[in-house]
């Protein structure tokens, strides 16, 4: 990735991140003038923690999209299209009815387990150098059961509020998300991201080949390990405070690769922060859309997402048929 | 010595292998399907954890990081598909060296994808990579497949001019018996997991691979019975 690309970037990112925080002006400007106290905390307790939550949700998927599209060689695995975000959200459906969806800890280890649950799952059914189409067909397999499995449990919800208060997480949302909740994603999320990176070069040389990455003293099964783990943490993290969002960690690495000239592995810090980037827009989108309320996230980025999803997948048909 | 391993084993695929290399020797690994010459470049380089002892120029390379194994050793597998579309370039430039083989006539793929070029055009791009880093020991699987004539003479002759230049040699799997006649410094014979005789003149041809010479040609063994008779 060049210097300017980088410098942009980030620039982008601030500029988001600022607006995330601060739009829309008028509620604040109002407050400010009638009692700053209010909004002060208003500042702090409800926007920094949902800008803070965009940046770290958007960044762990674009970073774990890129790490999962190298490891299986495919540009279109990502975690939600693997069934690793499903997982997570059965995950920790399923712990919140144990521990209540107060229990940010439980949360966030049941969510983890159940990323790491359908990560494993997938590399044993579809392989670690899965065709496309056993990819997907594995990834759909493992959402539909997750999905089915979460619906289960909603049906059986201890009570109208659990259902009501599941229901409404699953939805996905960065709302009314404490700065203590914010801490609890974005730093798991921050050591994933960061591990991540380190692993960056070896993803590289195994675009060469499982065979010639080895022979370069790379120990494949460890990477392998490795990114799954990482990956179901970082999401995981992430689910277990604000439900699955969907296509993030698919489109940012496509675009990413773009600034590395196709390296898969170097493409996890660019992958990042378009990531982050993209979150914080839908985030901004959702809030700033003239509907009267605030739409649920999860709905925006695949409302964007799905159709570029579809895009590529037509691309790729045309490709094969050419 | 460039290369020594000692009773070298790959679960199921390779038995006990020992074999020597010198400087500057070009040897040819030759056998039937399945009778583990890949396994045997497998173990050398490192891939699925084998048994056995390897010392390369003094050094197990096994216990070499990412950093340091290209300037030991260097893998060429025999498939020339690879999993991710890089551009040429930083395809050789990902195995650790520069792509500064004139012989090669890489100029015009260097830019391009590697997914854009034909199998031959992939070929000498992928041999490329394996060279590049100027590595002690060159394991290279059948490299001249997808060469048309030509080429195959050229790569050879680039792979012996390589090793020339001091403390260096090549391990080359080969199917055709007479590029390995052709080529190689010595010739190792394997079948069943096994290095099992070296040379290829003497009764073992036949039995091995079930073919003789004759008239210049490589004939079935039974077909040249049943003409005897």
């Amino acid at each position: 990735m060049t210097a300017r690309a980088s410098a942009l970037l980030l620039l982008a990112l601030a500029a988001a991140f600022a607006a995330s925080a601060l739009l829309p002006l008028e509620s604040l400007r109002t407050l400010f003038a009638d009692d700053r106290d209010l909004a002060l905390s208003l500042l702090l307790e409800l926007r920094l923690p949902r800008a803070l939550l965009a940046l770290a949700y958007g960044a762990t998927l674009g970073a774990a999209g890129a790490a999962v599209q190298a490891l299986f060689a495919n540009p279109l695995a990502s975690p939600d299209l693997t069934g690793t975000t499903s997982g997570a959200a059965l995950g920790a459906v399923v712990t919140a009815y144990l521990f209540g969806f107060a229990a940010p800890v439980a949360l966030s280890i049941g969510a983890v387990l159940g990323a790491l649950g359908a990560l494993g799952l997938l590399l044993a059914l579809a392989g670690p150098r899965a065709e496309t189409a056993t990819l997907l067909l594995a990834g759909l397999a493992i959402s539909a059961l997750a999905g089915a499995l979460t619906t289960l449990a909603l049906a059986l919800a201890p009570s109208p509020f659990a259902f009501y208060d599941a229901y409404d997480w699953l939805m996905g949302s960065l709302i009314d998300r404490s700065l203590d909740q914010a801490a609890f994603a974005a730093l798991p999320a921050l050591a994933a991201i960061l591990l991540l990176l380190r692993l960056g070069p070896a993803l590289d040389r195994l675009a060469l080949g499982e065979e010639v990455a080895q022979s370069l003293g790379h120990d494949v099964a460890r990477l392998r390990l490795q990114i799954v783990c990482l990956t179901a943490f970082g999401v995981g993290a992430c689910v277990a405070i604000c439900g699955a969002i969907g296509f993030i960690g698919l489109i940012a690495p496509i675009f990413a690769r773009r600034l590395t000239r196709g390296h898969p592995g170097r493409a996890i810090l660019p992958a990042a922060l378009i990531g982050a980037l993209l979150l914080t827009a839908a985030d901004l989108a959702a809030r700033l859309a003239p509907l009267g309320r605030t739409l649920p996230i999860g709905v925006v980025t695949a409302l964007i997402g799905a159709p570029f999803f579809l895009w590529l997948v037509a691309r790729m048909r045309w490709k094969l048929a050419s | 010595m460039i290369l020594r391993a000692d009773r070298l084993s790959l679960a199921g695929r390779l038995f006990e292998a020992s074999i020597e290399i010198g400087e500057g020797e070009l040897v040819c690994l030759v056998g039937p399907n399945g009778s583990g010459k890949t396994s045997l470049l497998h173990a050398l380089a490192g891939i699925g954890a084998p048994s056995g002892e390897i010392a390369m120029a003094g050094v197990d390379p096994r216990t070499l990081g990412p950093g340091q194994r290209p300037g030991f050793l260097t893998y060429l597998p025999a498939t020339r598909d690879v999993p991710w579309p890089l551009l040429a370039r930083d395809l050789v430039a990902l195995g650790g060296g520069r792509a500064e083989f004139p012989a090669l006539e890489l100029a015009p793929l260097l830019d391009r994808r590697i997914d854009t070029l034909s199998t031959g055009e992939r070929s000498r791009v992928l041999i490329a990579r394996a060279l590049a880093p100027r590595p002690r020991l060159l394991l290279l699987d059948e490299p001249t497949a997808n060469l048309d004539p030509l080429w195959q003479i050229r790569l050879m002759e680039l792979v012996r001019q390589e090793i020339g230049d001091g403390g260096r040699a090549a391990l080359v799997a080969i199917h055709d018996l007479d590029a390995a006649m052709r080529y190689a410094d010595r010739i190792l014979v394997m079948d069943r997991g096994r290095i099992a005789a070296e040379g290829l003149d003497g009764p073992h041809v036949a039995e091995i691979f079930g073919v003789a010479r004759v008239g210049g040609l490589w004939q079935p063994v039974r077909a040249i019975s049943s003409q005897v008779e």
